[in-house]
């Protein structure tokens, strides 16, 4: 009896959800799909703004998360920029960090058949099948932020990103001229490191920028993982802290790690900042990064730009009437110290 | 000779003598390798030290480690939902007191009206977990996979997909340390939770039903146990430890981040409760076998920091020593132990016949 009942609910669900699978996947190209048609007869007529106006090009999006400040920038540019005043249709899917969820996402999309899908990968590896299906949907793929390995670049159009080996670089030489203005250029400098999560590409490429312009008066004394997570930049800073006495320099591979490792070195009875005992140099330079800098806690934020939104649309409207677009395309970014955070800050999108 | 012996069998019969000679296998490598491990000091009026950071931050863990050994003990099953529950306790906590804002500076509701809602978001879940597998005979497993997967996503819900910050010094006290007082606070409510749940376990004869059902629930009933009922209180206790945890972690970074929040934490709770040397087919236990658990293995955590080992291969380690602390506790090492013991034994006194 109790197991009747139990099968009963549980069909129930399953075709609950398969019924709602449905109409999500159908409705929306058949929605999409009945104006197209009656428009493309009567286009001749009709002005050509108008025709455009008509036909929205539909953009999926395959989100990675919400895992910080960044990522939330990075959405909101994509969902300001692509939306029907520009001639865009924004489908939107959160994988909440799961690259199965992603997978789902695209393959929904390439159901839907979308215009074109733009991807912000969880991980690099494991993407040749579905951007595979994706080409022979005839779909390009543009990704955004994190860089896919694949085996045949054709699988994507384009990658946009910041160029994250220049942004570790940017910070080393921020340190070195910093260094210098206090007349500490000849001093024994002790760093650590907060690494983001190992593998990642802003990890790799933040790390090999920084070690490649290290001074010779600078000492490594020790790279960990925070995983890019405010928590475990804490708890890993709070380790450091008490096995090296001297540590001059904190770099922290993203700002949530930072804001973990200032609040380890207060608890430790240490100062930092522009005016304390230890540098922190952090990566993103979000608005909490700017606030942080303000209130004396950090000193500078080498930004990594997550308003890629227009950037892809331009690439967009490049591939759109045509063109053809660079297999790379980097977003500007810059370096903000604490001196000019509070005139900058009022001026930041995110 | 005989009365030593004797004293060796009482020390090692002890039940906690496995579990505790762990923890002080990885406290004694620590000697040997980081000698400043043991260091306390005091900076801005807290004590301060490797020591503290273990008891510290395997605070959340020990109260995981309550609420599964109850579990554990009632239904011979794991909650594995505890880390996305605590995620989704936390969220709602968040909510409230920002009032829906993505990043606030006071509180739009008073804070206990925050701590209410979150621990009673984590009874509920609690209480839905005990109905699934106390009431309709679900797999533990099973039953507490539902909210697993779906307790980030219901979070996620809640938060809006975004990180909720509430940059409020009052906010951080539950997760740092309290004006004043020497030690974490977390460090307070790990110990509260555990007292709290031994006297109510010891005082009353609430421990001894839940072993009784764990050893044989048919039989319990007919002794007159409401067995379903003991089952789902269980559950909904382990919740409220969930709840709880949820938020100290919430405090610790006064931020509600719903993907990374407790994450993986239900494994090392279920390992706790394995390192207490806790059956995990139900029935006897020991709750304080399981704290033990919970501070060795952030003990290995800490000392894995502190030994600089990078951080993506500490699982590896941690893997190497599970194995061996679980092999050590397992009845039948114990057996061919006894049995290799025997034979040596019986070998020598052949050779002192001839």
């Amino acid at each position: 009896m109790k197991r009747k009942v139990l099968s009963v609910l549980l069909s129930a669900a399953l075709a609950a959800t398969l019924m709602t699978g449905c109409g999500q996947a159908t409705s929306e190209p058949a929605a999409e799909a009945a104006p197209a048609e009656e428009a493309a007869p009567a286009e001749e007529a009709a002005p050509a703004e108008e025709a455009a106006a008509d036909e929205l090009i539909v953009v999926g999006y395959a989100q990675v998360g919400a895992e910080s400040d960044w990522r939330t920038a990075n959405t909101e540019s994509f969902k300001t920029e692509f939306v029907e005043a520009n001639g865009y249709k924004l489908i939107f899917d959160d994988a909440q960090q799961k690259q199965e969820n992603q997978i789902k996402a695209i393959r929904s999309f390439i159901q839907q058949e979308v215009d074109y899908i733009v991807l912000a990968p969880v991980v690099e590896t494991g993407w040749d099948t579905v951007l595979q299906e994706a080409k022979e949907a005839g779909i390009p793929v543009i990704l955004s932020d994190r860089m896919v390995d694949v085996a045949d670049d054709s699988l994507y159009e384009c990658w946009v990103g910041g160029n994250f080996v220049k942004e570790g670089e940017d910070a080393a030489g921020w340190l070195s001229e910093y260094l210098t203005a206090q007349g500490r250029a000849d001093e024994e400098i002790n760093i650590v490191t907060l690494q983001g999560t190992i593998g990642a590409s802003a990890q790799v490429g933040r790390t090999e920028g920084f070690a490649s312009k290290m001074a010779d008066t600078w000492t490594m004394l020790d790279m960990q993982t925070g995983e890019f997570t405010q928590s475990k930049g804490q708890e890993v800073m709070e380790s450091f802290l008490k096995q090296y006495d001297d540590i001059d320099v904190v770099v922290a591979e993203n700002d949530n790690m930072a804001f973990g490792a200032i609040d380890a070195i207060k608890a430790a009875g240490k100062t930092c900042g522009p005016e304390g005992d230890i540098i922190i140099i952090s990566f993103d330079a979000v608005k909490a990064a700017f606030e942080s800098m303000i209130a004396g806690d950090m000193n500078v934020s080498v930004e990594c730009n997550p308003l890629h939104g227009p950037r892809v649309s331009e690439i967009i409207q490049t591939l759109e009437s045509g063109g053809t677009v660079d297999k790379v395309m980097y977003v500007d970014e810059g370096v903000f110290p604490a001196e000019t955070a509070a005139d900058t800050i009022g001026s930041r999108a995110y | 000779m005989s009365n030593s012996k004797s004293l060796i069998k009482k020390v090692t019969g002890f039940r906690l003598f496995l579990p505790l000679a762990c923890l002080f296998l990885v406290l004694i490598i620590n000697v040997i390798k980081t000698p400043s491990f043991f260091n306390i000091t005091i900076q801005n009026g807290v004590l301060y030290g490797y020591i503290i950071d273990v008891i510290n931050r395997g605070s959340e863990l020990v109260i995981f480690a309550v609420g599964m050994t109850l579990v554990v003990a009632a239904s011979g099953g794991t909650d594995i939902s505890v880390g996305a529950v605590s995620a989704l306790a936390g969220a709602v906590c968040c909510f409230v007191l920002s009032g829906g804002e993505q990043s606030t500076d006071f509180y739009h509701a008073p804070y206990l009206l925050g701590v209410i809602a979150a621990i009673l978001i984590g009874m509920i879940c609690g209480a839905w977990n005990g109905f699934l597998v106390a009431k309709l005979r679900i797999q533990p497993m099973v039953a507490t996979l539902i909210l697993f997967t779906a307790g980030r996503g219901i979070a996620q819900l809640i938060t809006d997909g975004q990180m909720i910050y509430l940059r409020v010094d009052h906010f951080k006290m539950l997760g740092a340390s309290i004006p004043g007082v020497p030690l974490p606070t977390p460090v307070f409510v790990a110990i509260i939770v555990v007292i709290l749940t031994y006297i109510l376990l010891k005082k009353t004869a609430i421990g001894l039903y839940i072993e009784t059902v764990g050893c044989n629930s048919k039989a319990a009933r007919l002794v007159g146990l409401n067995s379903t009922m003991i089952q789902f209180l269980t559950y909904t206790f382990c919740g409220i430890c969930s709840g709880i945890a949820g938020l100290i972690i919430t405090s610790r970074v006064y931020s509600i981040d719903a993907n990374n929040a407790g994450l993986n934490l239900e494994l090392d709770a279920i390992l706790a409760v394995a390192l207490g040397g806790n059956s995990l087919g139900g029935g006897k236990f020991s709750l304080l076998g399981s704290v033990i658990g919970a501070y060795t293995i952030q003990a290995l955590t800490t000392t894995l920091y502190a030994m600089s080992i990078s951080a993506d291969q500490i699982p590896v380690y941690k893997a190497i020593v599970v194995v061996v602390i679980v092999t050590l506790q397992s009845p039948e090492f114990q057996k061919m132990r006894k049995a290799l013991v025997a034979k040596i034994s019986s070998g020598k006194t052949v050779k002192e016949a001839a």
